[in-house]
């Protein structure tokens, strides 16, 4: 009898735990309505935009909960792979591509684009303004070398799609990224995201690499300017890719659909168009509006 | 200097006049925080009484254990519990991942061995006299239990509050399995963190002050309880 009483207390115990979680994930986790996860770019999560289209979106099905999961592009790809989020929206043409041909992602549906600025401080003392992007990192490199005091550079570090362009625009000057640049002392990785690796560049006086969108929607908080913020290698497309149903046969694709029909579709665009103009005082996205992708 | 000045007063106002953006926060961290300590407190409780009244070989092994893990790192539950319920994982069925019900799984295991620590070392701050003359007077080895841990109940109070601490203060599980999703698995420290690198100040500043006031009042209903 006394062993008994043990076991049936364990038990009760125990299963009151697992009812009280099952309950709570019901309880808070559905409540009628069906969820839609994205998984995304801090990039566009921190200027605002996203919860901007979110309300209309939602105004409009009122039965879809939108859920934003933000993270660097790499990360977003790496949810995607597993299958858990219905949808991705990010920044990096190459990795994107490789997504929907190995099969996780359905398509590509680019929305919007602005570009990556190179950023720093007023001073200058890399020489970069008025040049472009390859020059400006070369000239920070040479500069970073001779005097890495005075000039550094910080990175996100976290191989979100703006790390993976940095790295790109390094390669491109001739200098390899992994055996040259990572190793120097001007070169730091914060491995945050976006707004955060402004804010230490700013603390430190070093130069960036950002997206102008996070870049416009900090400015005033910070004292960095952009320096280079045109030319093709800067260029930063934003698509969505919902996720192949064929191989996740649990993700939510009719939301996902309505999500990138409605970002595409002229009130969409029209949302991007204007976000920022009246919080920002400019315009931080230029929506496709059905163009192709833009080239320089 | 200035910066600090005018963030703490907005903070307070943001407080003050209740913004529901503040409030539907911190509602939702004490939900999950509590929905956590609790089934910690029903799982680690018995199991520290149970560990403390056994005698079996191995025992100061697993206490020791246990007591190692009181720093069990968040981001190494993290990640051991985004590897259970991601969707590929063992558990992915469940769609537990982005969930406060994942948050809760998370949270959960990591106060497990502070609670079962704390209610095992509060055991054995009980008389020995107490232990022996509940057996003699023919208790069953649960009444016994039951009796020792009503003697220790301060010492149970404390694991509590710790485990709740730990868990309401934790950002690691939060982010990792939550995901900081806005209206959903949104907490306070994952707001404060989010909302610094957004260089909104105020707003992690209010949180800030409100998650130091929970703790606040926590401890003072339990020093009140424990006056009584």
């Amino acid at each position: 009898m006394k062993k008994n009483w043990k076991i049936i207390s364990i038990l009760l115990v125990l299963i009151i735990g697992i009812i009280a979680i099952g309950a709570y994930t019901f309880t808070g986790g559905n409540s009628g309505k069906q969820t839609l996860k994205i998984a995304t770019t801090t990039s566009l999560e921190d200027t605002g935009l996203l919860e901007e289209l979110e309300t209309v979106f939602e105004k409009k099905y009122p039965n879809i909960d939108v859920q934003f999961i933000a993270t660097g592009t790499g990360q977003a790809l790496e949810y995607g792979k597993k299958g858990d989020v219905d949808l991705v929206m990010v920044h990096s043409k190459k990795q994107e591509e490789q997504f929907v041909t190995e099969g996780y992602g359905t398509q590509r549906y680019p929305f919007a684009y602005n570009y990556f600025y190179i950023v720093g401080p007023v001073n200058d003392p890399a020489k970069i303004n008025g040049t472009n992007a390859t020059t400006a990192f070369k000239n920070i490199h040479i500069k970073g070398s001779a005097n890495p005091n005075k000039v550094k550079f910080t990175s996100r570090g976290d191989n979100s799609g703006t790390n993976i362009r940095e790295i790109t625009l390094w390669n491109a000057t001739g200098a390899d990224y992994n055996t040259i640049i990572r190793n120097q002392t001007w070169y730091l990785e914060s491995g945050k995201g976006m707004g955060d690796t402004l804010t230490i560049a700013d603390q430190k006086s070093a130069y960036s690499l950002s997206d102008s969108g996070t870049f416009l929607a900090f400015e005033g908080k910070i004292k960095l300017v952009p320096f280079v913020t045109q030319g093709k290698e800067l260029l930063n497309i934003y698509s969505l890719i919902p996720e192949n149903p064929q191989k996740f046969p649990k993700v939510n694709k009719d939301a996902g659909m309505k999500w990138v029909d409605f970002i595409l579709s002229s009130e969409g665009q029209g949302i991007v168009e204007n976000y920022g103009k009246d919080k920002y005082g400019q315009q931080l996205f230029i929506p496709l509006s059905g163009k192709p992708e833009p080239n320089k | 200097m200035n910066e600090i000045l005018n963030g703490l007063i907005q903070a307070i106002e943001l407080i003050v006049k209740c913004d529901p953006e503040v409030m539907s926060i911190t509602l939702r961290t004490l939900e999950i925080t509590f929905t956590s300590t609790l089934i910690g407190v029903l799982i680690a409780i018995p199991i520290g009484g149970l560990i403390y009244f056994k005698n079996f070989t191995g025992k100061r092994s697993l206490v020791n254990l246990i007591q190692t893990l009181y720093s069990l790192p968040t981001v190494l539950v993290g990640l051991l519990v985004f590897l259970l319920i991601s969707n590929e994982g063992p558990l992915g069925n469940f769609q537990l991942l982005f969930t406060p019900g994942g948050m809760i799984q998370g949270q959960t295991i990591l106060i497990l061995p502070i609670i079962t620590g704390f209610t095992i070392t509060g055991l054995y701050g009980v008389k020995s006299e107490i232990k022996d003359l509940a057996l003699s007077l023919g208790a069953s080895d649960f009444q016994t239990i039951h009796t020792l841990m009503k003697e220790a109940k301060y010492a149970l109070y404390a694991a509590v509050i710790l485990g709740f601490g730990r868990a309401i203060s934790e950002v690691g599980v939060a982010l990792m399995i939550g995901g900081n999703i806005r209206g959903f698995t949104r907490v306070i420290t994952t707001t404060m963190s989010l909302e610094t690198a957004k260089g909104n100040l105020e707003l992690s500043i209010a949180l800030g002050i409100i998650l130091l006031g929970i703790s606040l009042l926590i401890n003072l209903a339990l020093n009140h309880f424990q006056e009584k």
